[in-house]
């Protein structure tokens, strides 16, 4: 494995805040329409990390005109322009797929100090 | 036709120019070095032996050392020929490198696939098996019939059916070279690749 990660770990991000799942984070995506690149931001609640090293993603839920949208985004990836950590959630797992079955005030998150 | 001998590394993904994903092989691939050259004269047809991988000089079988001697290279594990008529001049001692292929080229990848054991016809052969539903009992992943009946009275040779699977020799065509790196030797190939790691493939241009 070490070759592996040798291989891919000039392309691992430094600059890359720190946050867990709970926590609401606002990505920049970096949108290319033909010639033109513009800044996307998808703001909402981090549902959960999953992979490692350059493999890493993590999944960003929101809701959307009253519709549930999730996206995947891989964490390394040079088309996220930047993550801001907006608010630190206080959350007991590691994966919070409860929050899909969960609707306004019950998906609230309480704040981490 | 240049080809040269490779060690699967394992899998994993490198972001393209546009930010893509793109899921690679890494291989570990040479240096290897040429052992002796077949000419149509000589041996009937042409082709370049090489020679790859690292070996405890006590496990090199007496003949081979002398063969390896008398090429006045090291020992190495593996032995194969390959077609290198797109290059001239080749001779016995020459290092073949990673640097003989591009990125955006294709190539032919050989390996020995992984072993999968006995296997059903469902796995094996892609059957689709019985209905789950509708009064049926152990046949959901039945081979079901096997032929005909009082002609011919017997199943025919080459059925397809359960048994042995994985563990043969496998080709992939048109494998693209994402990445060449020259300096640690290695390349960078597009999508999954036949065999474990740290087996040996074949990588022909």
């Amino acid at each position: 494995m070490d070759v592996l990660h040798a291989v891919t770990a000039n392309q691992l991000r430094t600059d890359i805040p720190e946050f867990r799942p709970g926590d609401t984070v606002a990505v920049h995506v970096r949108v290319v329409e033909g010639e033109k690149e513009r800044i996307q931001i998808f703001q909402g609640v981090c549902i959960k990390r999953s992979g490692g090293a350059i493999n890493e993603t993590f999944t960003v839920r929101k809701i959307s005109n009253g519709v549930g949208v999730e996206r995947i985004f891989p964490l390394h990836s040079p088309r996220l322009a930047k993550i801001e950590v907006k608010r630190l959630g206080k959350v007991r797992r590691a994966k919070l797929y409860y929050l899909r079955e969960l609707r306004g005030k019950a998906a609230r998150i309480k704040e981490r100090v | 036709m240049s080809g040269i001998l490779g060690k699967k590394i394992g899998m994993t993904q490198i972001f393209d120019e546009s930010g893509l994903a793109i899921p690679v092989t890494v291989v570990e691939a040479g240096p290897c070095f040429v052992t002796q050259v077949r000419t149509e004269k000589k041996d009937g047809y042409n082709a370049v032996q090489i020679a790859f991988g690292d070996i405890k000089e006590k496990n090199v079988v007496k003949p081979l050392r002398g063969h390896f001697e008398k090429a006045k290279i090291q020992p190495r594990r593996y032995l194969k020929e390959f077609d290198f008529s797109d290059m001239d001049d080749v001779k016995i001692g020459d290092e073949v490198k990673v640097d003989i292929f591009h990125p955006g080229g294709t190539v032919k990848v050989t390996g020995v696939s992984k072993g999968k054991g006995f296997q059903g016809t469902v796995k094996r052969h892609k059957f689709g098996g019985g209905p789950k539903t509708h009064g049926q009992s152990d046949r959901l992943r039945a081979p079901g019939s096997l032929g005909q009946s009082s002609w011919p009275s017997r199943v025919f040779k080459g059925l397809k059916m359960s048994g042995r699977m994985g563990g043969e020799r496998v080709t992939l065509k048109n494998v693209t070279v994402v990445k060449v790196d020259a300096e640690n030797n290695l390349l960078f190939l597009k999508g999954a690749l036949p065999g474990a790691r740290h087996s040996l493939l074949e990588i022909v241009k």
